[in-house]
């Protein structure tokens, strides 16, 4: 096997921890957006208890998408520019759902009683404009940005299936912070979301290699697909087993968070079903991460930053979900 | 049509951080002010002041909530505008810019994230020294966030400790670049504007409260504390200002030129009171002069030379938005200077009282809620425009590394940006109003009912400890 400077190996360590924040940032701001996005179907005190359960977080959980945009700007400056310019138009409109979302979040409790309402439909329709951006962006991007008459049909289905996935996570999230009656309507939504989900997790798994002719060889061909098989298999298995404990009575005590961990293991497999597709690019077919790096003594100053404070964010994260572990209650600033 | 794009990039980069810094220059000071409350709410012995001192917590804890969280939304579409706006601007002084905004994210935006949720919501649920440490970090991270952003910012005002490699910008000498000759004056100015701002909030609402017959006792603690720091900051930021005068005189005489309106080096140069300065014809219109003070401000010797534009062909910023941010800026923070002395020596006449206070000045604080922010950008003007038209003083021009993106479709984020920003900070005055006047409104998503009739009664844990 070919041996590799560490000034060779930077690139990778730094798609790496972009990828491993950006899913951080799927994970953690999709079950907000999806709480988000769940609230159409709720009463109004329901409401103040699903804006409670993600409260203390959804300020963090939106720092490690500037975190994962950063270290794309910062490590891979050439693909910044190819893939924002792509997708101009769509992040656009995710930053607009962003930050209505993330200012309706703090104006429902403030302002006049009566303007609450509309500060949730803000809320609502916030979640909705962002995670569909974020469906379409993904889309486009897996597809390597290409044209032709099946590209936005691809981009355009994915644009569908990560809201639902979001729903999904947001519903199994509910599941494991609220109790009762909200509970109740949480599991009912998880069922409902679930379908949608797997439909569209499926559809991207078979339409990637159709679409890409790298993915197709990297996939199916002997011995790799023995090995990477587990990869899909897992997934299917954690998924079913999502849907029969939302059929048991107890996912309504002691076994209410595990629905959440399961689907957060699929997206953390198909994020590395994905990293498999992708490997070595950074825009598939088109940009190599050596190609688009920046310079090594630059990464190494940013790497040393990372390796210092990283480990201490993930400390403090966890205290923060230490302390509001358990059922969302009241929120108040106290 | 190159020229709309970038002109067209340029406006829309200036309307987000014209935008985003609103907030942050509230929530930089806000954060500190808010650890005091809480510290004066633990140590007070009387009930009645520890009862005001937990109110005026309470209603600024709210209103640091939302200005934060206006700042991080408008602060991730910044993170995003770097790269799509000014796409060839990493290219060139990635090596350089990358690492600084890297820092920000890591050491910064995470450890205020990180706390704030326990600092607004985790009362309850931890002990006091716990809270107050997360309230510190979250003060810590916002003040971290301005050093990395402003040492970038500086660094493209006076760059130093790089070499160019191929047209790449790469780092010598890191501790050259955060330091770099522009960045103390800067952080010490930014800082003490985010206080100066934040102390006329506290004066403006809590004067407006007193106009309204709420909160009394609470709202006078607040005031006082306001007057006391505007008077101590307005002062020191006439000084840091002149410094940071002078350091700019030093690196970038085309900007002071600008501001002065000089057209042609002179000596003994008068310092304009009004003028309308034309680019075309190169000279002033309606001059109002004040013989030589200029020379006396900048050189401290009445007959000190100053370079004029002349000097600078082709590379030097536009004169007029130059000329007047900045006398709206000094003009508004000479007010300020004046309102809390005022103010502070009329408090003291009545006796530490403020229902003697005349109503007319009590609606003159009331009026200049927002005479920072007024301030603020108009300083953020002069040296951003001051810095045209390169992007990287001296080095770089904006106009090299604009977008490729269609003019049409920045024209139409543009518009969409701008329509939000506007309602977005009609609806911040106005629920700032809104919670001025019902100080008491429980925020609580979900209420305990008891708290929401009684906030007195109301004990957390380490409330009246």
């Amino acid at each position: 096997m070919m041996v590799m400077s560490f000034d060779e190996m930077l690139p990778l360590i730094f798609i790496g921890l972009m990828g491993v924040s950006l899913l951080v940032y799927v994970v953690s701001d999709g079950y907000d957006l999806g709480v988000g996005m769940l609230m159409h179907r709720a009463t109004p005190e329901e409401r103040d208890t699903m804006v409670a359960s993600i409260g203390p977080f959804w300020d963090a959980n939106e720092t490690w998408l500037v975190l994962g945009v950063g270290l794309l700007l910062v490590a891979f400056p050439k693909a910044h520019g190819l893939v924002l310019s792509e997708l101009y138009l769509p992040s656009a409109l995710m930053l607009v759902g962003l930050i209505l979302r993330g200012a309706a979040f703090d104006f429902r409790v403030k302002a006049k009683a009566a303007r609450k309402a509309m500060w949730d439909r803000m809320f609502i329709a916030g979640s909705m404009l962002a995670s569909i951006c974020q469906g379409w962006m993904l889309g486009r991007y897996i597809s390597g940005f290409g044209e032709g008459w099946n590209y936005p049909i691809f981009a355009g289905a994915i644009a569908v299936a990560l809201p639902m996935a979001y729903a999904l996570l947001g519903a199994t999230w509910l599941v494991m912070k609220t109790q009762g009656e909200l509970q109740e309507k949480a599991i009912e939504w998880s069922k409902i979301a679930w379908a949608p989900m797997v439909l569209g997790l499926i559809l991207i798994s078979m339409a990637t290699p159709w679409i890409s002719e790298t993915v197709r060889v990297r996939w199916f061909t002997l011995p790799a697909i023995i090995a990477v098989a587990a990869i899909p298999i897992t997934s299917g298995v954690a998924l079913l087993a999502v849907r029969l404990l939302l059929g048991t009575p107890a996912v309504r005590g002691a076994l209410c968070w595990l629905p959440f961990v399961l689907l957060v293991l699929v997206f953390f497999l198909s994020f590395l079903g994905l990293s498999y597709s992708i490997y070595p690019f950074v825009v598939i077919d088109r940009l190599t991460v050596w190609q688009a790096a920046s310079s090594p003594e630059s990464l190494k100053v940013i790497l040393i930053g990372v390796c210092v404070t990283l480990p201490v964010i993930i400390a403090y994260t966890g205290f923060s979900y230490r302390v509001f572990r358990g059922k969302a209650i009241e929120l108040d600033y106290a | 049509m190159l020229m709309d794009a970038v002109f067209l990039a340029r406006i829309q980069f200036a309307a987000n951080i014209t935008f985003h810094i609103l907030f942050p220059s509230i929530s930089i000071a806000l954060s500190w002010v808010l650890l005091f409350f809480r510290l004066k709410h633990l140590r007070a012995t009387d009930p009645q002041q520890k009862v005001d001192w937990l109110r005026a917590y309470r209603l600024w804890t709210k209103v640091f909530a939302l200005t934060f969280a206006l700042g991080v939304v408008s602060g991730v579409t910044m993170s995003f505008q770097f790269g799509t706006n000014w796409p060839g601007y990493m290219e060139r002084v990635g090596n350089i810019a990358g690492p600084l905004l890297g820092y920000e994210v890591l050491t910064a935006f995470f450890l205020e994230a990180g706390f704030l949720g326990v600092m607004l919501f985790g009362h309850r649920r931890v002990g006091e020294m716990v809270h107050l440490g997360a309230t510190f970090l979250v003060a810590l991270g916002t003040l971290m966030s301005a050093f990395w952003i402003l040492a970038l910012n500086s660094w493209m005002h006076t760059p130093a400790g790089y070499e160019i490699v191929d047209g790449q910008f790469h780092a010598k000498d890191w501790l050259e670049i955060v330091f770099n000759p522009s960045f103390p004056y800067r952080f010490v100015h930014m800082v003490l504007a985010s206080s100066l701002t934040c102390a006329f909030l506290l004066i403006g609402i809590s004067a407006w409260q007193l106009l309204k017959g709420v909160a009394m006792t609470s709202a006078s603690r607040v005031l006082r504390a306001g007057l006391v720091f505007a008077a101590l900051t307005a002062p020191a930021q006439m000084v840091a200002g002149d410094f940071h005068g002078l350091n700019t005189l030093k690196h970038q005489p085309q900007k002071i030129a600008a501001v002065e309106g000089i057209w042609e080096t002179a000596r003994g140069a008068p310092l304009l009171l009004f003028a309308i300065p034309n680019d075309a014809t190169r000279s002033n219109r309606f001059e109002l002069p004040v013989p030589k003070l200029a020379s006396l401000i900048l050189r401290h010797d009445p007959e000190g030379e100053l370079k004029g534009l002349n000097e600078f062909p082709s590379a030097h910023p536009p004169v007029l938005p130059l000329f007047w941010s900045f006398r709206i800026m000094v003009g508004t923070g000479i007010l300020m200077l004046l309102v809390s002395w005022v103010g502070l020596w009329r408090h003291w006449r009545d006796g530490w009282d403020f229902s003697r206070m005349p109503r007319p000045l009590l609606t003159l604080f009331a009026g200049m809620t927002f005479a920072g922010w007024v301030a603020t950008i108009a300083g953020w003007y002069v040296t951003e425009i001051g810095r045209q038209p390169f992007i990287v003083s001296g080095l770089i021009r904006t106009s090299e590394v604009a977008s490729r993106v269609p003019s049409a479709s920045i024209a139409l984020t543009l518009a969409i940006y701008v329509t939000l920003y506007v309602g977005l900070l009609a609806a911040y005055v106005g629920v700032l109003k809104y919670m001025a006047e019902k100080p008491d409104k429980s925020t609580a998503s979900v209420m305990s009912e008891e708290f929401a009739e009684d906030p007195h009664r109301y004990q957390g844990r380490g409330e009246f400890a």
